[in-house]
C-alpha cells in the first residue's frame, strides 16, 4: 500500500513538474519579478545604510532575503492555480474515478511548487552573487535557505492548492496573490524591525508570519548562524505547511464528496 | 450618424457601462483602492525612518513625500486597469460588437479613457482622505494644491493610452503583465523613497533621465510649495500624451483591420 501510494505521489508530482517547467509564462514573472524588485529596491533604498543602526552590510544584501519570500508567494498561486485549471477542466472528476489516493493528489501536486521554488532560489542566489553579495554562513547557510524555500514552497503551494479545492476557480486563487502581497510588504522586509518608527506597523510586522521568514533567511545572508531567528522562522514554515496541508486535505474531502 | 452629439453620445454610454460594472464589482473595486494603501502604508509607516538620512529635506514631512508617489501609482494604475477591461470585452466578443456600432470609432477610446478617469478620481478621494487622517500636511497654495491633483489625473491618461494600445492590438486578458509592468519599472526607478539628490550609483542616472522622476518631483514640489521640475513634468504629460496617443490610434486602426 505504502509503495503504491509512494507511486501514485510520484507520478502527480512528475506530471506537476512538468506542467510547471512547460509554462514559461508562469516560471518567468516568478523569476524576474523578485529579481528586479531586489536591484531596484537595493538602488533606491541604499541610502538606508546610512541610518543609524542598520546592520554594517549592504543593503543589496540586507535585501536578498526577500526575493525568496516573494518566489514562495508566486508558489502559492501555481500549484493551485494549476489544481483550479484540472477542476475546471473536469481532469480531478475523472481523477476521483480512479483507484488515486487524495494524499497522493495533494503532496503530488506540491511537486511542482517544490521544483519552481527550487529552481526560482538558484536564480536568486545567482542574481545576488552577480550583485555581489556574500553569504554570512557560506555554503552550509545556501543549503538551510533551500530547505527553508522548500518548506515555504509546501506551505504557501499547499494554501494554494486548498484555495483551488474550496472554490475551483484560478480567478479565486490568483485573488490570494494580492493579500499575500501585502502581508509581504507589512513586515520587515525593507527595514529592521527596530528601525521601524512607527508603532501600529512595528506592531503589525512583529505579529506578520512572513517577518519571520525573511528574518531567518536574511540573518543566515547578513548575520551567521542566529539560532533564535531560525527557530522562529522554520516554526512559522512548518505551521504554514501543516495548516496549508490539513486545510487542503479538508478542501478535497469536500471537493471529492461533491463531485 | 456621424457628427459630435452620436459622439460624445457613444463616450458617454461606454465610460457609464465600465463605470457602472466596476462599482457593482467589490473584486474589482477593493484592489483598486486598497492597492495603493498598501504601498501608501508600506512606505509612510515602514520606512519613515529614512526622513533621518543626512540630505533628507522634504519640509511637509516622509508621509507628504509618500503620498505624492502613491497619487501618482494609484492614477497611472488605473489607467493601466481600464486595459484589462478592454481586453476581456475583446475576448468576450463585446468589443468586436462595439467597433460595429460606435459612429466614430475613436469614441471607444475617449469613452474607456473617461471610465479610466473617472476611477482614479474615486481613488484619489479615498487615498487623500486616508492621507489626510495621518497627517499629511501641505505647505502649498490652494492652486499648487489643485495643481497636483490636475497632473496626478492626468498622468491617468498616460496610462489609460498605454494599455488600451496593447489591449487593442493583443486583445487578451493573458498580455496584461505587459500592460503593467513597464510602467511599474518606470515607477520604481524614479525617487520612490528618497528625493533624488540622495540616490546613489545606476539608479541616480536611470532617474535622473526617467520622465515619472519629473512627475514625482513636480508633485512633491507642488506639495511643499517649493520650485521644482513642474513645467517639466506638464511637458512629460504633454509629449508622452502625444507619444501613447498615437500609440493606441495605431492600435485602433490595427484592430479595426483585424
Amino acid at each position: 500500500m505504502g509503495a503504491a501510494l509512494s507511486q501514485q505521489i510520484f507520478a502527480i508530482s512528475d506530471r506537476s513538474v512538468r506542467r510547471t517547467l512547460r509554462q514559461p509564462a508562469a516560471i518567468i514573472p516568478a523569476i524576474v519579478f523578485p529579481i528586479m524588485l531586489l536591484f531596484v529596491s537595493a538602488g533606491g533604498l541604499q541610502a538606508a545604510e546610512n541610518l543609524p543602526g542598520f546592520p554594517e552590510v549592504s543593503y543589496f544584501d540586507f535585501a536578498l532575503a526577500v526575493t525568496f519570500m516573494q518566489g514562495a508567494i508566486f508558489a502559492t498561486g501555481g500549484a493551485g492555480t494549476d489544481l483550479a485549471t484540472d477542476i475546471e477542466s473536469g481532469f480531478l472528476s475523472r481523477l476521483s474515478l480512479t483507484p488515486m489516493s487524495g494524499a497522493a493528489l495533494v503532496l503530488g501536486q506540491l511537486g511542482g511548487s517544490i521544483a519552481l521554488g527550487i529552481f526560482q532560489a538558484t536564480c536568486y542566489f545567482a542574481a545576488g552573487l552577480i550583485g555581489g553579495a556574500t553569504i554570512a554562513t557560506g555554503i552550509a547557510g545556501v543549503v538551510v535557505i533551500y530547505l527553508l524555500v522548500i518548506l515555504m514552497a509546501i506551505g504557501f503551494g499547499s494554501l494554494g492548492i486548498a484555495a483551488a479545492l474550496r472554490t475551483g476557480s484560478g480567478e479565486a486563487v490568483q485573488g490570494l496573490f494580492p493579500l499575500l502581497f501585502v502581508l509581504l510588504f507589512l513586515s520587515t522586509i525593507n527595514l529592521p524591525l527596530d528601525l521601524i518608527p512607527i508603532t501600529w506597523f512595528r506592531w503589525v510586522a512583529t505579529a506578520n508570519p512572513i517577518t519571520y521568514l525573511v528574518d531567518a533567511a536574511r540573518s543566515l545572508i547578513i548575520t551567521g548562524w542566529d539560532g533564535p531567528a531560525l527557530l522562529a522562522g522554520f516554526l512559522v514554515a512548518l505551521t504554514i505547511a501543516i495548516v496549508g496541508v490539513l486545510a487542503s486535505a479538508v478542501a478535497l474531502r469536500g471537493r471529492l464528496q461533491r463531485t | 450618424m456621424t457628427g459630435f452629439a452620436p459622439w460624445l453620445t457613444a463616450v458617454r454610454g461606454i465610460a457609464y457601462r465600465q463605470s457602472s460594472s466596476f462599482f457593482k464589482n467589490p473584486a474589482l473595486v477593493l484592489p483598486s483602492l486598497l492597492f495603493p494603501m498598501l504601498f501608501f502604508a508600506a512606505f509612510a509607516g515602514g520606512l519613515s525612518d529614512l526622513s533621518r538620512i543626512p540630505g533628507f529635506d522634504y519640509a511637509p514631512g516622509y508621509t507628504s513625500f509618500q503620498y505624492v508617489f502613491v497619487l501618482f501609482q494609484s492614477s497611472m494604475f488605473g489607467g493601466i486597469f481600464i486595459g484589462f477591461a478592454v481586453a476581456r470585452d475583446f475576448e468576450t466578443g463585446f468589443a468586436r460588437r462595439l467597433m460595429l456600432a460606435v459612429p466614430n470609432r475613436s469614441a471607444i477610446l475617449c469613452g474607456y479613457g473617461l471610465a479610466a478617469l473617472i476611477r482614479s478620481a474615486v481613488t484619489i478621494v479615498f487615498v487623500t482622505i486616508v492621507a489626510l487622517i495621518v497627517g499629511v500636511t501641505s505647505l502649498g497654495s490652494p492652486g499648487e494644491i489643485a495643481m497636483l491633483y490636475v497632473l496626478a489625473l492626468t498622468s491617468n491618461i498616460l496610462g489609460s493610452l498605454w494599455a488600451l494600445g496593447i489591449a487593442l492590438r493583443f486583445q487578451t486578458l493573458s498580455v496584461a503583465p505587459l500592460m503593467q509592468i513597464p510602467f511599474f519599472i518606470l515607477l520604481f526607478l524614479a525617487p520612490v523613497y528618497v528625493p533624488l539628490q540622495l540616490l546613489t550609483g545606476w539608479i541616480r542616472h536611470v532617474a535622473d533621465v526617467n520622465p515619472v522622476t519629473f512627475l514625482l518631483e513636480g508633485g512633491r514640489a507642488l506639495l511643499a510649495g517649493t520650485t521644482g521640475p513642474i513645467v517639466t513634468a506638464w511637458l512629460v504629460i504633454l509629449i508622452g500624451g502625444i507619444v501613447l496617443g498615437t500609440w493606441s490610434l495605431t492600435s485602433l486602426r490595427a484592430a479595426e483591420r483585424r
